[in-house]
């Protein structure tokens, strides 16, 4: 029974999607990007979205509320972040592929739970959990400490990028980052765990092991929940999308996607 | 066992060709399973029977998905203003929400759209044979079934298969149930069954009566007080009348808010009864006879506009019908009234005109079996009927669960024989029971069900399989 569901559904809300669809339909599963908290479906849609189109895959990227172009929510919880990607999942022509990143991915993780994807990938997944907070104030406090007491979280060029990413470039996405809803925020450090996922689909992890916002403990714990190990890019920041080598790990996904049988 | 996909033809790779009893090619489909009907329930059935790894071959008599909700289809009873009665969360499955930028309550041609978006996104469509009716279904050893189909109409020769398990689908909302009235024959105003009103075009400028007090006597009696010169509704007993709105919400969002929280029915026909003096009044003021019984034992009504222009005018209560005469029709309190056209409201009766009645051990074939869960039947651990449900909510998120509960029983019967040998005990223990409080026995009633309680059930049913 999930009376919440029915007695409380979330209040619907604007939502952002980009998208870019390959010219020839090659009978691809689309795939769903979800941007991690403060990051906007631009976040995709500067490489990554175009790549998968070229390579025949159907892209799209949602801001979750709050996010990017997307209405504003400052009350937005998880549970209403999940919905929106439910929501656009199911609007698409086809079963989708769900891609989150960071917080995103612990999103999907729960809108897995209330649609049967065909696949799912999770890209450096923060699952929250207080050895997350503990590793995140130990590099940037000043960035984190405000985002416990329901104040912005700030992640800074260090922790999202690698070096090779060119320091005009970096400033400009951090400048883009806006924040999540101190609901959510806090929904990181005590949430429980999301449902199974419906339909069983196949789950890829994959993350850095020089990534200063998730631990590689972190990528190998998630990975293990799916029954897998972790795929890892060294070198590359939190912002795998973003970052200098941004073509490896979209390549690496679209790779698995093709030989992965379930997910076709 | 055959893997063969060619449909409707024996295997070839068969040494020894299956033969029905008739002596008939039987083709061997192997583990698939056999759905009949493409409708809600249906589509849902193949979606989770695929999601969990089996073949299906669906039937449709139709040439489109939707069933009921297809107004197309010669068997839909929807009209044309037909709205959904409970709110989008209650009717939507729960693993493919309706859009948010829908209404509360949808119309029915959004429904339809719903319901092709839904075959296409989980690629049902390529499992299911359109125009293709299901003449016999017939058990055979090893608890396997032979489906006899054939075209739609009669045309075509007759083709069996042999199916793994079947889910029957096939809708109880198109075989009018008519009530027999002593001089019926003789009446020469119009006399239509509900089922058979598509457009208020077919009302307009006319006297008539609607008899039956269900949600859709109600939704014709409102558009017959808008469309007709003078409109009759007779009801055998008084009802409560709930708005579709209440706190300016979804009234049925708001009572699940009490269901959610586990507040005894006492209770919650007291909070009902206070909220309905609250917001419709006292319904005897208007002509309209006082309930015989409490909140929640009938098959709730959800209609914020009958009672508005019963208000107006526009609707004349009236009592039970006793008897017609050629140019007017007795009512139960010996007064006449003089309709030109008259819509029957009085529902439908379940059909399983392709099963054998002892399969349900219906022996008086009224279509009413005696179930499990309202899906499974004792003897036939492969067999089950989805949707066979009168909810007091929208129907499509039971119709998903019940047949996820099919799908993981048939997994069992192949992976742990052992907890599908405890599940068919349970079947033939608990055939019969009943999943709401106490309400009036007709044969609108018997497969009423509280959808919290039904969805608990079925919970507990899916723990006790999987031995969580």
């Amino acid at each position: 029974m999930r009376g919440r569901e029915w007695s409380r559904p979330v209040r619907p809300a604007r939502r952002e999607v980009l998208s870019a669809i390959p010219e020839l339909e090659e009978g691809r599963p689309p795939l769903l990007f979800v941007p991690g908290f403060g990051h906007g479906a631009w976040a995709f849609a500067e490489h990554w979205l175009g790549h998968a189109a070229s390579r025949g895959f159907p892209a799209y990227a949602v801001s979750l509320r709050g996010h990017g172009g997307s209405e504003p929510a400052p009350e937005a919880t998880l549970r209403a972040y999940a919905h929106d990607v439910v929501q656009v999942a199911a609007s698409l022509p086809r079963q989708a592929v769900l891609v989150g990143h960071g917080a995103g991915a612990l999103v999907v993780a729960h809108a897995l739970a209330r649609y049967p994807a065909r696949g799912a990938v999770l890209v450096a997944p923060v699952f929250g959990g207080w050895g997350v907070l503990g590793a995140a104030l130990r590099r940037n406090p000043a960035g984190t400490l405000p985002a416990v007491f329901g104040g912005p979280l700030r992640l800074n060029r260090g922790q999202l990028f690698s070096r090779e990413l060119p320091d005009e470039e970096a400033r400009r996405y951090v400048g883009r980052l806006g924040r999540a809803g101190r609901r959510a925020q806090w929904a990181l450090l005590g949430e429980p765990a999301a449902e199974p996922a419906v339909g069983a689909p196949p789950v890829l992890v994959l993350g850095s092991p020089d990534d200063r916002v998730v631990p590689a403990s972190t990528l190998t714990r998630v990975a293990r929940r799916y029954g897998s190990a972790p795929l890892l890019f060294p070198g590359m920041g939190h912002d795998l999308m973003l970052d200098a080598r941004w073509a490896e790990p979209i390549d690496a996904i679209l790779d698995w996607l093709e030989k992965e049988p379930a997910a076709h | 066992m055959s893997t063969s996909t060619d449909h409707g033809r024996p295997d070839p790779e068969a040494t020894s060709p299956a033969a029905n009893s008739e002596g008939r090619p039987v083709s061997d489909r192997g583990d698939t399973v056999c759905v009949i009907g493409a409708g809600a329930s249906g589509l849902t059935a193949i979606k989770n029977l695929r999601e969990h790894g089996f073949g299906v071959d669906c039937y449709e008599r139709e040439t489109g998905v939707g069933g009921a909700w297809n107004w197309r289809h010669d068997r839909s009873p929807v009209y044309a203003s037909t709205h959904l009665i409970s709110s989008k969360p209650f009717t939507q499955f729960p693993d493919f929400p309706m859009p948010d930028s829908w209404p509360d309550y949808p119309h029915h041609g959004q429904v339809l759209s719903y319901f092709e978006r839904y075959a296409d996104h989980f690629d049902l469509r390529s499992h299911i044979w359109f125009g293709t009716e299901v003449i016999r279904v017939q058990p055979v050893e090893g608890d396997r079934w032979d489906v006899t189909t054939r075209s739609t109409g009669g045309y075509g020769p007759e083709r069996t298969a042999r199916y793994a398990a079947v889910v029957i689908a096939n809708g109880h909302n198109w075989s009018p149930k008519l009530p027999r009235y002593e001089g019926l024959e003789q009446f020469r105003g119009e006399i239509m069954h509900a089922s058979s009103y598509k457009d208020p075009a077919q009302l307009r400028g006319k006297r008539v009566l609607v008899v039956g007090a269900g949600n859709t006597g109600c939704d014709i009696a409102v558009e017959a007080a808008q469309q007709a010169s003078r409109c009759w509704h007779s009801t055998r007993r008084g009802y409560w009348y709930a708005p579709k709105y209440v706190l300016g919400r979804p009234a049925d969002q708001v009572n699940d808010t009490l269901l959610a929280l586990r507040v005894p029915l006492r209770v919650r026909q007291w909070l009902y009864h206070w909220t309905l003096r609250l917001t419709v009044g006292d319904l005897t003021r208007f002509g309209l006879p006082k309930p015989d019984h409490r909140v929640y034992e009938t098959h709730p009504i959800a209609n914020s506009q009958l009672v508005y222009y019963v208000g107006h005018g526009a609707i004349g209560p009236v009592p039970d019908v006793a008897r017609f005469h050629p140019y007017a029709v007795e009512l139960a309190d010996g007064r006449e009234i003089d309709p030109e056209v008259v819509v029957f409201a009085t529902g439908y009766l379940p059909r399983f005109e392709f099963l054998d009645a002892s399969v349900f051990s219906d022996s008086a074939g009224a279509g009413r079996p005696t179930l499990w869960l309202n899906a499974f039947t004792p003897g036939h651990p492969t067999l089950a009927v989805a949707g066979l449900l009168q909810p007091d909510s929208g129907l499509f998120t039971l119709s998903h669960w019940q047949t996820v509960l099919f799908a993981r029983l048939l997994q069992a019967r192949r992976d742990r024989p052992e907890r599908a040998t405890a599940f068919a005990q349970r079947v033939r223990e608990r055939a019969g029971e009943r999943y709401s409080g106490p309400v009036k026995d007709s044969s609108r009633h018997w497969f009423e069900v509280g959808h919290a309680d039904y969805l608990r059930a079925i919970q507990r049913a899916l723990v006790e399989l999987e031995g969580k």
